[in-house]
């Protein structure tokens, strides 16, 4: 049975925590562990969804979970993974919130949200940030947004994906699909974080449908060495829309804009020769 | 029981093997890698049913551990040096988690300048990081250690990472004749792992959580009191052992010669076999004196070293580290025992061994001499440094 709105979980496994109003991060993790379910183990490293969901004595999990080191999700996945098997259990599916290992899901909001929105290596060009004010000089962020998925991809995992908190069933069935392969599998879901971007917080699935339909964000998977594109639109919407009801885009030049549109022609160039 | 001609490394490994580890993650670093070789090995020829984990570091090697140790299962790691200090995050993590991981650390000098020989500045940089430190002085207690490591950090009333130090080269490269026990042997000494400090799918946990100002404190006074209860653990491990095996161990402290002497000396690891045998040499030209070897840094034997040195006329610390600004980290530990116990006894500190530099038994005995003259000083060993604090 395909899983949908419908068919999904009805049990929460993530509640009770105290992220911000229209927090994207959130979603992606509550809906990832109700396709997950109860035998999900979740490592999350020092970051914001482990800043909000556990907080002694309020523990946000409803399944096993556990705050790894900043740097250390995949590792310490890796060491859930091996415990649990030399105590011959089978039936429960690893889960990284972050980086990379076992099945790791990135919640991508562009940016350090849980230290107060400082530049990261997915923080997209133009971006104001505040590690990358945008003055006179130099106008936010100078630097690409790192390709996390093609990077995880040539690492030839079995399944490798990209998504959107904007569109929820595609996730799902990510997710799904994810669970039920063996070997490490990496899904990359856009989560817009409204504190950060400077939208309202009742835009976050608006905006995460948006950065797809204009061409920004993509949605593809990696399996078996090729990548398949999952959804083109017809025709790209506008993208100085997408960028300029965003608070930190609102400096952009026009001339910024026609870059970061040049930029996206040639990744969906690249898309439209490589991906199937 | 059989006797094999083993290095302390190798002779860890099979206290390792005999403990049975469930998950083994290790990166290897000189002169710790024959321990993680041999471990290997053991995995591949069926004698160790054990997940070997291969990480691309240190950082990764602990928290993998702590991965494992998270959900209940026995875990090893080993480093040295570099590799310690760079899992350093990792290291009050798995102590503040209260998960019982066992590391052998081959304890090496630290760059800069870079050096692979031994000193003792890696593990004693790491004393404040919760774990239980303690410090073998030949491959037959490097091997029984590795046994009784597990038994006290598992214990539930510790739940506490242990770190067995081996000098190195000096130590993890030197064969000796060892009694490796047998499996059954083991098997009656250590009980399975068991803890409510885990993950558990039939009953959820939230673990490695956050603790704000309001309760932070309670945790961090459990932690000390989980390792500060090691103390009765280690006597309880050792009493077992020696039913077990025969050998028996002596605690947090081990004093040769010390009931009449005037003039103790306290050392660490491998190095008190030397001080041994001048004390053997000047006692038969008179002299009264005698070798207090520190087992154990965390806990700490205060008691220990105050009941053996209270009659003495004076102590000194011979150590293979020093804290740059002030003196030897020992020598500071030590005092701070003597002071507690109310004993005014002169203490001088003697930094020697460093960078694996030769400690001559003619040193030695000029350290006996020096304490005739019953002062404090702080002294660079061979290279005729004295410091006097400030």
């Amino acid at each position: 049975m395909a899983i949908n709105a419908k068919t999904l979980n009805e049990t929460e496994f993530f509640y009770g925590h105290k992220a911000c109003a229209g927090c994207g991060g959130s979603l992606a993790v509550r809906i990832a562990l109700k396709v997950l379910g109860e035998n999900a183990v979740a490592v999350l490293p020092a970051g914001c969804m482990s800043a909000v969901g556990f907080n002694f004595p309020q523990l946000c999990f409803g399944n096993n979970a556990i705050i790894s080191t900043f740097a250390g999700t995949a590792s310490m996945l890796t060491g859930v993974e091996a415990g649990l098997r030399a105590q011959g259990i089978t039936d429960f599916h690893a889960v990284g919130f972050a980086g990379d290992g076992g099945t790791a899901i990135c919640y991508d909001n562009e940016a350090y949200m849980n230290t107060g929105i400082q530049k990261s290596s997915l923080t997209p060009f133009g971006a104001r940030t505040t590690t990358t004010p945008a003055g006179k000089n130099i106008r936010g962020n100078l630097r690409p947004k790192k390709n996390l998925f093609e990077i995880v991809a040539a690492h030839g995992i079995p399944y490798a994906a990209t998504a959107s908190v904007g569109y929820l069933n595609d996730f799902m069935r990510k997710v799904e699909k994810a669970k039920n392969i063996r070997g490490t599998k990496y899904i990359h879901v856009l989560a817009p974080c409204p504190t950060g971007w400077g939208v309202k917080t009742d835009e976050t699935v608006e905006i995460a449908k948006e950065v797809v339909d204009c061409g920004l964000w993509y949605l593809a998977e990696y399996e078996n060495g090729e990548f398949t594109l999952n959804r083109r639109p017809k025709e790209f919407s506008d993208v100085s829309a997408y960028l300029r009801r965003q608070s930190r885009f609102k400096h952009l030049t026009d001339e910024d804009i026609e870059i970061i549109t040049r930029s996206r022609d040639e990744k969906w160039e690249f898309i439209n020769q490589n991906f199937k | 029981m059989a006797k094999k001609f083993l290095s302390g490394n190798e002779a860890f490994a099979y206290g390792v093997r005999l403990a049975r580890p469930q998950v083994i993650s290790a990166y290897p670093i000189t002169p710790q890698t024959i321990v993680v070789e041999k471990l290997s090995e053991f995995v591949e020829d069926g004698s160790l049913n054990a997940e070997f984990i291969h990480v691309e570091s240190e950082h990764s090697a602990l928290s993998c551990a702590m991965g494992a140790s998270s959900v209940g299962a026995r875990a090893f790691t080993a480093t040295s040096s570099q590799g310690l200090l760079y899992m350093a995050e990792c290291l009050p993590y798995a102590a503040g988690g209260r998960f019982p991981i066992v590391m052998m650390n081959a304890n090496r000098s630290t760059a800069l300048p870079w050096n692979i020989y031994g000193d003792q500045r890696d593990s004693i940089s790491q004393l404040d990081s919760g774990w239980i430190q303690a410090y073998a002085c030949n491959a037959q207690e490097a091997l029984d250690l590795a046994l009784m490591s597990f038994y006290i950090a598992e214990h539930k009333d510790v739940s506490t990472p242990f770190m067995a130090n081996l000098d190195g080269f000096v130590l993890t490269h030197t064969y000796e004749v060892v009694d490796v026990p047998t499996a059954e042997q083991a098997d009656a000494f250590l009980p399975k792992y068991q803890t409510d400090n885990k993950m558990d799918l039939q009953k959820p946990r939230n673990l490695a959580f956050s603790a704000g100002p309001d309760t932070n404190t309670y945790f961090k006074y459990r932690e000390h009191l989980g390792i500060l209860n090691a103390y009765k653990i280690i006597d309880e491990a050792e009493e077992r052992f020696a039913k077990i095996f025969g050998r028996r161990y002596t605690g947090l402290t081990e004093s040769y010669r010390t009931e009449d002497a005037d003039y103790i000396l306290i050392t660490l690891g491998s190095l008190s076999g030397l001080v041994r045998e001048v004390v053997d040499e000047l006692r038969k030209e008179g002299s009264r004196v005698g070798l207090l070897r520190l087992r154990y840094l965390r806990p700490f034997p205060n008691e220990e070293i105050a009941a053996t040195v209270k009659n003495a006329k004076a102590v000194a610390v011979l150590e293979k580290d020093i804290s740059f600004g002030n003196e030897g980290t020992v020598y500071t530990n030590v005092n701070s025992a003597l002071q507690k116990a109310k004993l005014r006894i002169p203490s001088s500190d003697y930094i020697g061994g460093l960078g694996g530099r030769n400690i001559s038994k003619e040193e030695i005995k000029i350290i006996f001499d020096e304490l005739e003259q019953q002062q404090s000083t702080v002294k660079f060993l061979g290279i005729g440094g004295e410091t006097n604090g400030n």
